[in-house]
C-alpha cells in the first residue's frame, strides 16, 4: 500500500474539480490574480488537462494598481505555451481615474474589482470562474462551498448554499447564473508554500525580501512602486528590506521586514511567525465581517 | 506542533519531513453545549494555527462576548458568518485545518441542533473519522444516538467518542465507564465497530494533546494521537477493486484519446486489461499519462490520464474497472435518500440522480419507510420532508454502473437535483439493485404503432389540457373531441373529475396524492397513444414536474401542452362547481390556486386566453394545430 501525502491529495482533489467544472459547464475562465495561489492554480490546470492546451482562457481584472513586478510576471504568463489571457478594465474607473488615494480603499476595490468582474464575466458570458481563495484565510471563506453559486446579478446568498456531498459537484444552472470555483478551498497557506517549492512553481519576485522603497502609514509598509503615489510634506520612501506576504495594488499591500529571500526562508519564516496572511491586505480592515459583505455583493 | 527550534536550524529538513504527511479528514459532531467547538478550537490553538492577530481578536472577544469567565473561549474562533455571530450559533458546515507532525487535517466543523442533519451528512460525507462529542455531565443523549447513526450510516469507519468537560464530573473513572458502557451498547446496534473513548476536557486541556495526569486511570491514546493513527479512508479503497470514473475525454489532436478521471479504489497498472461500465467492452491500459511523466501505476485516491490500446467507445461517467471484479449494472435500485430542500420528495416525481460523473433521470418509486434517525423507528411515509432519512425505490431511465454503498462510498453514492431548479435537494447511498428491472422483460409484439397509425389514418398524441379548477378545460377538451370525433379522428378524453371516481378513488389531494394521480393517467394516456388514439387529458396537473413526467412517456412530438389560461379572480368569479367558496370557508384544504400552488407552463404548444378567446374559438385553434402538425390531416 502506498499512502499518498497530504500534497498528492490535495493536488488530486483540485484536479477532479478542475475536470468537473470543465465538463459540465459551457464556458469557464479562470481568474488569474498573478499572486502565488494563482500560480498554483494555473500549475495545477495544466496538469488536469495535459497533454491538451488550457480548455479556458485566463482573466486578469485589472486595477491599475498592480506592482510593476506584477505585470511583467503577467505578461510572462501570457507569453507561456498554451495560456490565453485576457486582461479587463472597468472602463469606468478608468474615465474617472479611480484610485486609492482620492476615493478611499472601499471604492477602489469596488469599482476596479467588484464591478470589474462582474463586467467581464458578463460581456465574455463566463458561466464558471475558477478563483484561488482558500477557506483558511478568511472566518467567511470557512463556510463557502467548492461551487459556490451566484445568481444572474453575481449575488451570493450564504444562507441558501447548494449542500456539497462526497465530491460530487452540482455545477447546473439557468441561464444568466454563473458559479464561482474554488479549487484551492482545501490548502492552507503553508500548504501553497510547500508545493510551490515542491513543484518549483515561479512567482512574483515581490514574496522574497529585498531593499525596497517604502512609506509607513497607519502602522503599514507601503511600497512606492511608482510616481502616483502621492507623498505627504516631509514624508521621505526609505528603503527597508521587505517582502510581501499577499499580493494586490500596491497602496493597499502592506510589506513585511524580513531577510526571507528564497523559498525555504519564507516558508521557514511563516511557520515562526505569528499573524495571519490577511493581516497585509487593509481591505479587509474595512468593517468587522467585511469579507463576507463584499462576497455577497460579488467580490470573489 | 512543530518544533521552533527545529524549524530554524533546518527548515529544508523539515520541509522534508513534512513533505511526507498524510491527510485525514474528520468530522466533530455535538452541539454547542458538549463543547465541540472548544475542542476544535484547542486544537487548533494547541496545533499553532492561531496566529497573533486573530488571537488578539480572540481574546478581545473572550473578553466582551465569551462565557468562559475570562478564559479564551476557542468557540470564538470558529463562528464565521456574522449572521450566526449574533445568534450565537454555528448554521452552516465550517472547515477548518491544522497539522502536526504526522498529518495534516482538515475538520468538518457542523451544529449539533435538532434541524440540520443535512450539513453534518454533508461533512460527514467526506471524513474519513468522527468525533462525537458529549458532555460527562450528560452522558449519551438523544442527540448522541443522532449523530452517531448518521455517521454510521455516511459509512464512517472510526470513530472517537470524546466524553468532555471532565472537570465538571471531578475526573470521575466510574462515570466515564458508565458513558463508555451506554455508547458500546447503542454503537453496536447501529454497526459502529471501531469506536474508541476518550474522557477529555477541551477548557482545560486534559487528554488533548497531551495526557493528562489528571486522568492516570485512563490508558489509551489522546485525542491528537487518536486522529494521527486512525486509518485514512483511501488507504483502505486501495485493497478494494479498481473503480475509476470517467470525468472528461482528453483529446487534444488526432493521436491521443486519453481519460481523465481519480481513482476511487484500487490500483491501476500499465499493460494490464480493463473493462469499460457498464458496457461491459474490454482494452488494455496502454499508457498513464501525467503532466510529470508516464507513471506505471496510480492508486486509489490520484488523478490521472489513461489511454487504452482499442478504440472503444468510453464516455464521461463510464466506469473503468478490472476485467474480473467490475461494479454492478442496473436501472432500478433501494437507496437510502437524506433529504435537504423545503420542498419534499414525493414518489412518482422525477429528478436527475448525479453518481460518480454520470447524471442520469431518477424517479422516486415507492417509499418504503422513513427513518427516525431519533429512536431509529421505521414509520410509513408517501413524502420525506427536510432532513427527514427514508429508503425508497429509484427508477432510472438507463443503466448506470454501482457498487453498493457499504462497499464503495465513491460508486454507490448520489446527489438529486430539481430539474426546475437545479438545487441539489437530496443526497443518498444505493444499498442494492432491484431485480425486477431484470426479470420483468418487455413484450415485444408484432402489431405496433406504426401498424395502427396507418390503419386509422391519423398519427396519435396527448393534449395535455391543464389550468386552475374552472378555467374551462373540460369544456374546451369535450368541444375538440366533438369536432375530431366528426372527423373520423379515434379519440378519448380522460377527465380528472372522472379518474376519480375509478382509478384514482384511493387518492386525497395531498401534493403526494396528486403526484400519483397524474402519474397514473399519464400512464394510462401512453398506453392509449400506443393504441394510436389522440388522447385528451383535462386536468389540473399543478405541477410542472409531473407535466414534463408525462411528456416524457410519449415520443417526441406526441405530447402538446394546453394551457387553459385563466386568472385566479376569474375562474374563482365563475366558481361553476362552488368549490372555491368552499376553499375559502376552509372546508376544502390544498385547493390549487387557493392554499396549494400553481405552477404555469413555460413553454406550452399552445396557450388559450379565455379572457379574450371563447370555447368554440379555443377548440378550433386546438385542430388546426393538429393539422399543422400533421398529426391529423387537412380537412
Amino acid at each position: 500500500m502506498r499512502t499518498l501525502t497530504h500534497l498528492q491529495r490535495l493536488e488530486a482533489e483540485s484536479i477532479h474539480i478542475l475536470r468537473e467544472v470543465v465538463a459540465e459547464t459551457e464556458r469557464p475562465v479562470m481568474l488569474y490574480s498573478i499572486g502565488k495561489d494563482s500560480a498554483v492554480m494555473l500549475h495545477l490546470a495544466r496538469k488536469a488537462f495535459h497533454p491538451a492546451r488550457l480548455p479556458f482562457p485566463l482573466l486578469h481584472v485589472d486595477t491599475t494598481w498592480k506592482f510593476r513586478e506584477m505585470y511583467a510576471m503577467r505578461e510572462q504568463v501570457a507569453r507561456s505555451e498554451g495560456v490565453e489571457l485576457l486582461v479587463h478594465r472597468n472602463p469606468e474607473a478608468l474615465a474617472l481615474g479611480v484610485n486609492p488615494f482620492t476615493h478611499g480603499s472601499a471604492v477602489h476595490t469596488d469599482v476596479w474589482k467588484t464591478q470589474g468582474l462582474r463586467q467581464a464575466l458578463d460581456r465574455y458570458g463566463f458561466d464558471a470562474a475558477f478563483g484561488g481563495a482558500r477557506r483558511d484565510e478568511e472566518k467567511s471563506r470557512a463556510k463557502e462551498r467548492i461551487l459556490s453559486f451566484r445568481n444572474a446579478q453575481h449575488h451570493w446568498d450564504p444562507k441558501n448554499q447548494r449542500p456539497e456531498l462526497w465530491n460530487l459537484y452540482n455545477a447546473r444552472k439557468h441561464r444568466g447564473e454563473s458559479i464561482r470555483v474554488f479549487p484551492l478551498s482545501n490548502w492552507t497557506e503553508l500548504d501553497v508554500w510547500q508545493y510551490i517549492h515542491q513543484e518549483n512553481i515561479p512567482i512574483v519576485s515581490l514574496y522574497f525580501a529585498k531593499e525596497r522603497p517604502v512609506v509607513e502609514r497607519d502602522g503599514a509598509l507601503i511600497m512606492v512602486d511608482d510616481e502616483r503615489m502621492p507623498l505627504a510634506p516631509g514624508e521621505r520612501p526609505m528603503l527597508r528590506k521587505v517582502r510581501f506576504r499577499t499580493l494586490g495594488c500596491y497602496p493597499l499591500t502592506g510589506a513585511v521586514e524580513s531577510e526571507a529571500d528564497t523559498l525555504p526562508a519564507i516558508i521557514r519564516e511563516m511557520l515562526l511567525s505569528r499573524s495571519s496572511e490577511r493581516q497585509g491586505r487593509v481591505i479587509d480592515r474595512d468593517a468587522n465581517a467585511s469579507m463576507e459583505k463584499k462576497k455577497q455583493e460579488g467580490y470573489f | 506542533m512543530a518544533s521552533s527550534d527545529s524549524i530554524r536550524d533546518d527548515v529544508i529538513g523539515y520541509l522534508r519531513a513534512h513533505a511526507r504527511k498524510s491527510l485525514l479528514r474528520f468530522i466533530a459532531c455535538g452541539s454547542v453545549d458538549d463543547g465541540k467547538s472548544s475542542v476544535i478550537g484547542r486544537l487548533l490553538y494547541e496545533a499553532k494555527s492561531v496566529f497573533e492577530d486573530q488571537l488578539a481578536v480572540l481574546e478581545e472577544e473572550s473578553r466582551r462576548i465569551g462565557t468562559t469567565g475570562g478564559k479564551l473561549d476557542f468557540a470564538l474562533l470558529l463562528d464565521g458568518l456574522s449572521a450566526e455571530r449574533e445568534q450565537g450559533i454555528t448554521i452552516d458546515v465550517a472547515y477548518r485545518f491544522f497539522s502536526t507532525e504526522k498529518r495534516k487535517f482538515i475538520v468538518a466543523d457542523t451544529p449539533g441542533h435538532e434541524q440540520y442533519t443535512r450539513n453534518m451528512v454533508t461533512g460527514a460525507s467526506t471524513a474519513d473519522a468522527a468525533v462525537i462529542l458529549v458532555d460527562a455531565r450528560k452522558g449519551v443523549l438523544t442527540q448522541t444516538r443522532r449523530h452517531s447513526y448518521i455517521v454510521a450510516m455516511l459509512g464512517i469507519r472510526h470513530v472517537a467518542l470524546a466524553i468532555n468537560k471532565m472537570d465538571l464530573v471531578g475526573y470521575s473513572e466510574q462515570r466515564f465507564a458508565e458513558i463508555r458502557r451506554d455508547y458500546l451498547e447503542f454503537a453496536g446496534r447501529i454497526g459502529l465497530e471501531d469506536v474508541a473513548c476518550l474522557p477529555i476536557s477541551a477548557l482545560e486541556g486534559d487528554n488533548v494533546t497531551a495526557p493528562s495526569p489528571r486522568t492516570p486511570w485512563f490508558r489509551g491514546p489522546t485525542l491528537i494521537e487518536y486522529l494521527e493513527t486512525v486509518e485514512v479512508d483511501e488507504d483502505r479503497m486501495q485493497r478494494a477493486p479498481l473503480r475509476m470514473p470517467v470525468q472528461w475525454v482528453n483529446r487534444p489532436d488526432q493521436d491521443f484519446r486519453g481519460f481523465a478521471g481519480r481513482l476511487v479504489s484500487g490500483i491501476l497498472r500499465r499493460g494490464e486489461p480493463v473493462r469499460i461500465n457498464p458496457a461491459g467492452t474490454q482494452s488494455v491500459v496502454t499508457r498513464i499519462v501525467t503532466r510529470d511523466g508516464d507513471l506505471d501505476e496510480a492508486v486509489a485516491g490520484q488523478s490521472v490520464t489513461v489511454t487504452l490500446r482499442d478504440e472503444i467507445d468510453v464516455s464521461r461517467g463510464d466506469v473503468i474497472s478490472a476485467p474480473d471484479s467490475p461494479p454492478g449494472s442496473a436501472d432500478e435500485f433501494e437507496a437510502v435518500v437524506v433529504w435537504m430542500h423545503a420542498q419534499p420528495m414525493l414518489r412518482g416525481r422525477s429528478y436527475l440522480m448525479k453518481i460518480g460523473a454520470k447524471t442520469v433521470g431518477a424517479t422516486v418509486s415507492p417509499i418504503k419507510y422513513r427513518i427516525n434517525v431519533n429512536t431509529l423507528e421505521r414509520l410509513a411515509a408517501t413524502r420525506l420532508d427536510l432532513n427527514e432519512v427514508g429508503v425508497c425505490g429509484l427508477e432510472l431511465d438507463r443503466p448506470i454502473a454501482f457498487d453498493p454503498y457499504a462497499e464503495n462510498r465513491a460508486t454507490g453514492a448520489f446527489i438529486l437535483i430539481d430539474r426546475m431548479t437545479n438545487d441539489t435537494v437530496g443526497g443518498g447511498m444505493l444499498r442494492f439493485a432491484l431485480r425486477r428491472s431484470q426479470n420483468v422483460h418487455w413484450q415485444a409484439v408484432d402489431v405496433d404503432q406504426g401498424a395502427r397509425t396507418r390503419l386509422n389514418g391519423h398519427r396519435p398524441c396527448v393534449l395535455w389540457f391543464t389550468g386552475l379548477s374552472g378555467a374551462g378545460k373540460s369544456t374546451i377538451a369535450n368541444l375538440v373531441e366533438k369536432r375530431l370525433h366528426a372527423r373520423g379522428v379515434h379519440t378519448y378524453l380522460l377527465d380528472g373529475d372522472n379518474v376519480r371516481h375509478g382509478l384514482n378513488k384511493d387518492l386525497g389531494f395531498t401534493d403526494a396524492d396528486r403526484v400519483e394521480n397524474v402519474r397514473r393517467v399519464a400512464e394510462v394516456a401512453k398506453l392509449m397513444v400506443d393504441a394510436g388514439l389522440v388522447v385528451l387529458v383535462s386536468f389540473i396537473s399543478p405541477f410542472r414536474s409531473e407535466r414534463r413526467m408525462a411528456r416524457g412517456l410519449v415520443g417526441e412530438g406526441e405530447f402538446l401542452e394546453v394551457f387553459v389560461d385563466t386568472p385566479l379572480e376569474i375562474a374563482e368569479g365563475r366558481d361553476v362547481k362552488g368549490l372555491y367558496r368552499k376553499a375559502r370557508a376552509g372546508q376544502l384544504r390544498n385547493f390549487t390556486g387557493i392554499d396549494s400552488p400553481y405552477e404555469a407552463p413555460e413553454r406550452p404548444e399552445l396557450r388559450i386566453d379565455t379572457t379574450k378567446v371563447g370555447a368554440e374559438a379555443a377548440a378550433l385553434e386546438i385542430v388546426a394545430e393538429l393539422e399543422r402538425r400533421t398529426l391529423i390531416a387537412a380537412e
